[in-house]
């Protein structure tokens, strides 16, 4: 029984760093640069998709199925998203901000379309099954498959998190927040705005491929169903239930909303009967909609909220700041 | 291209274009692009459908179908009460979630979000209620006329056409005749300072909500006598719907409608040569040829 638990404890948690990914890869776009992607689930699904056709054993009946390494089709989806991330953002980035939300929308209605008809690279509506699988030699012991496939996917979000993190302070984190909260004055120092926007928004569309891809190898099977706007939905919930701009916000965002969201599926199959089953599914997905749009109203900045200050220059200011603002506040106070 | 096409483009065409006035509208006026637009499309068509039912129920003389078209009298006083309700659902959605965070001056973003989020809790709502099944108006079947030229429309198609001139004409009378009209113009042009200038800029918002969403009502209700009603309807629409209202320019009335009519054309052109499964990938070519070439679109203003 136990050992049970603790199987099915690692299947949830790992399923939840998997979108963990999705969410720092979409923090790197709204939360740090504000860019808008509405289309999360065709960038998943480009990486999925790639990294199943190149490490596929060839197939009878569709293209693709390479063989290679796990790791190469890790590498290889997150490209491919990254590319295709690339290209929309040139074609919009220097137009309105809801262009390119719009634009993505486009992407993801494209992509999803894509994977139903090229059904000789994609399998159809069918999918692709039999995509190799981390400790797939172990999958007769549950214990260790889970810790096993656990372990990837935690150190996956471990790299990544150490990364970014970096990455927000570095001084090409910076400039992607001064562009963010004021273009003028960055163009002004003489960033070029549209070029790091760019940047910013091709890494993020690039970790999200690598979040479809690491999915799919941990599932083993993919198809168009699971790449549905719900999907870009849930993510944004995350982000935004997290608090985006912030990383660690993002990781937790991942965890608690997909806790939310299992323990609601859970909870609608045993209140409906079997015939009510989809109708109760749509339920719940109005649930986490009327929460997103709660959250927007109630607690925009989520429950862990941006970091205001990311440089170590100016953080031991602000601190001496805060501290003097602090006691000048507690003197006004009575 | 045989001239069926050409019919086939217009009808489809006039659908998108009677939608894309609402998101036009939205965008130039409320600034920001309402993701939730196709769901009044969908509202729309199941306000109808309900209505129908029951006004059929009541009577079944109102379901016998008029001379020419496939419906009874049932289904033009559902549409009626279906733009009114779909009005109302728009003014609702607007007092709940838009208008709140309009009040506290969220950015642009957060609208376009938030609207994202209530399209989806308004299509799952329609999908619980109704289930995703298809459904109808009506059964009836009907014969294509000719009408010369090798061109063959239904008495149901041309009514669309008709329906959806007329309203054209009749938004863009009232957008650039009237006071309220100039008032709209005139929040689009500048917000703060048409507030100044004493014009009441919420009743020119709630007259944005009613006229679009009525018109996506309209839209949803004939795409539903001449196709099918379901719950994903307005999800489907909504690519071309952004295309259309780009492509014509946001802000500009005429061009939405022009442009639906292009986008429909170009579906309708597409879908012998490439297989209908693509034809939802039309728009989004439409749209990134239009961002590639003509950001501005048709009738905008550059910049």
């Amino acid at each position: 029984m136990s050992v049970e638990l603790v199987a099915y404890g690692c299947f949830f948690l790992t399923m939840a760093l998997t979108y963990a990914i999705m969410c720092l890869g979409l923090n790197v776009q709204w939360g740090q640069t504000g860019l808008f992607n509405v289309g999360v689930a065709g960038f998943v699904a480009v990486g999925a998709y790639v990294s199943a056709l190149l490490t596929t054993p060839e197939t009878a009946g569709r293209i693709g199925g390479f063989g290679l390494p796990m790791v190469a089709g890790w590498l290889g989806g997150a490209l491919a998203a990254a590319l295709i991330s690339f290209l929309i953002g040139a074609l919009t980035i220097r137009l309105r901000a809801d262009y390119l939300a719009i634009a993505t929308f486009g992407v993801a209605v494209t992509v999803q379309l894509c994977a139903l008809n090229l059904v000789s690279v994609t399998g159809g509506p069918f999918g692709i099954g039999f995509i190799p699988r981390p400790f797939a030699d172990v999958a007769d012991d549950p214990l260790l498959f889970g810790l096993g496939n656990l372990g990837v996917l935690a150190a996956v979000v471990l790299v990544l998190y150490l990364a970014l993190e970096r990455l927000v302070r570095s001084p090409w984190g910076r400039v992607l927040r001064a562009i963010r909260e004021d273009e003028a004055a960055a163009r002004a120092l003489g960033k070029n705005a549209l070029w790091f926007r760019l940047q910013a928004f091709a890494i993020g569309g690039g970790i999200m491929g690598l979040a479809g891809a690491v999915q799919a190898h941990f599932i083993g099977f993919i198809a168009p169903d699971n790449y549905l706007p719900r999907l870009t939905f849930q993510v944004w919930a995350m982000l935004i239930v997290g608090g985006s701009g912030n990383n660690r916000g993002a990781i937790l965002g991942a965890i608690l909303v997909w806790g939310l969201w299992a323990a609601s599926a859970g909870a609608i199959s045993a209140l409906f009967p079997p015939d009510q089953q989809a109708r109760a599914a749509a339920l719940q997905i109005v649930m986490i909609g009327v929460g997103l749009c709660a959250i927007l109203l109630l607690r925009p900045r989520g429950i862990l909220g941006e970091e205001r200050i990311v440089s170590r220059h100016l953080g031991r200011l602000a601190r001496a700041g805060r501290t003097t603002s602090e006691e000048t506040s507690r003197a006004g106070n009575p | 291209m045989t001239p069926q096409v050409l019919m086939d483009g217009l009808v489809t065409g006039s659908m998108i274009g009677l939608g894309a006035i609402g998101v036009t509208l939205t965008y130039s006026i409320l600034r920001f692009a309402n993701f939730a637009h196709g769901e009044f499309v969908s509202w729309g068509a199941y306000f109808a459908l309900a209505v129908a039912g029951a006004l059929g129920a009541v009577s079944g003389a109102l379901t016998a179908p008029i001379a020419p078209f496939s419906f009874g009298w049932a289904l033009p006083v559902a549409a009626l009460v279906s733009v009114a309700l779909s009005g109302g659902l728009a003014l609702l959605v607007d007092a709940l979630l838009f208008g709140r965070l309009r009040d506290r001056r969220s950015t642009v973003i957060i609208l376009v979000m938030a609207s994202f989020g209530a399209a989806l809790t308004l299509r799952s709502l329609l999908e619980f209620i109704f289930t995703s099944k298809p459904a109808y108006y009506t059964k009836a079947l009907q014969i294509a006329l000719p009408l010369g030229g090798g061109l063959r429309a239904t008495p149901d198609q041309l009514l669309t056409l008709g329906v959806a001139a007329v309203l054209v004409l009749a938004v863009h009378l009232l957008l650039t005749r009237t006071a309220i009209g100039r008032s709209m113009r005139a929040v689009s042009e500048n917000p703060q300072l048409a507030g100044v200038t004493g014009i009441d800029v919420r009743r020119v918002i709630r007259t944005v909500w009613l006229l679009g969403a009525g018109l996506a009502a309209v839209a949803g209700i004939f795409a539903g006598l001449l196709v099918q009603i379901r719950p994903q309807m307005g999800l489907d629409l909504l690519l071309p719907l952004f295309a259309a209202a780009i492509l014509g320019g946001i802000g500009s009335v005429p061009g939405a409608m022009l442009a639906g009519l292009v986008v429909g054309l170009a579906e309708a052109v597409a879908v012998p040569l490439v297989g209908g499964e693509w034809r939802a990938a039309v728009a989004f070519v439409v749209l990134v040829l239009v961002l590639l070439f003509r950001p501005q679109g048709l009738f905008g203003r550059a910049g």
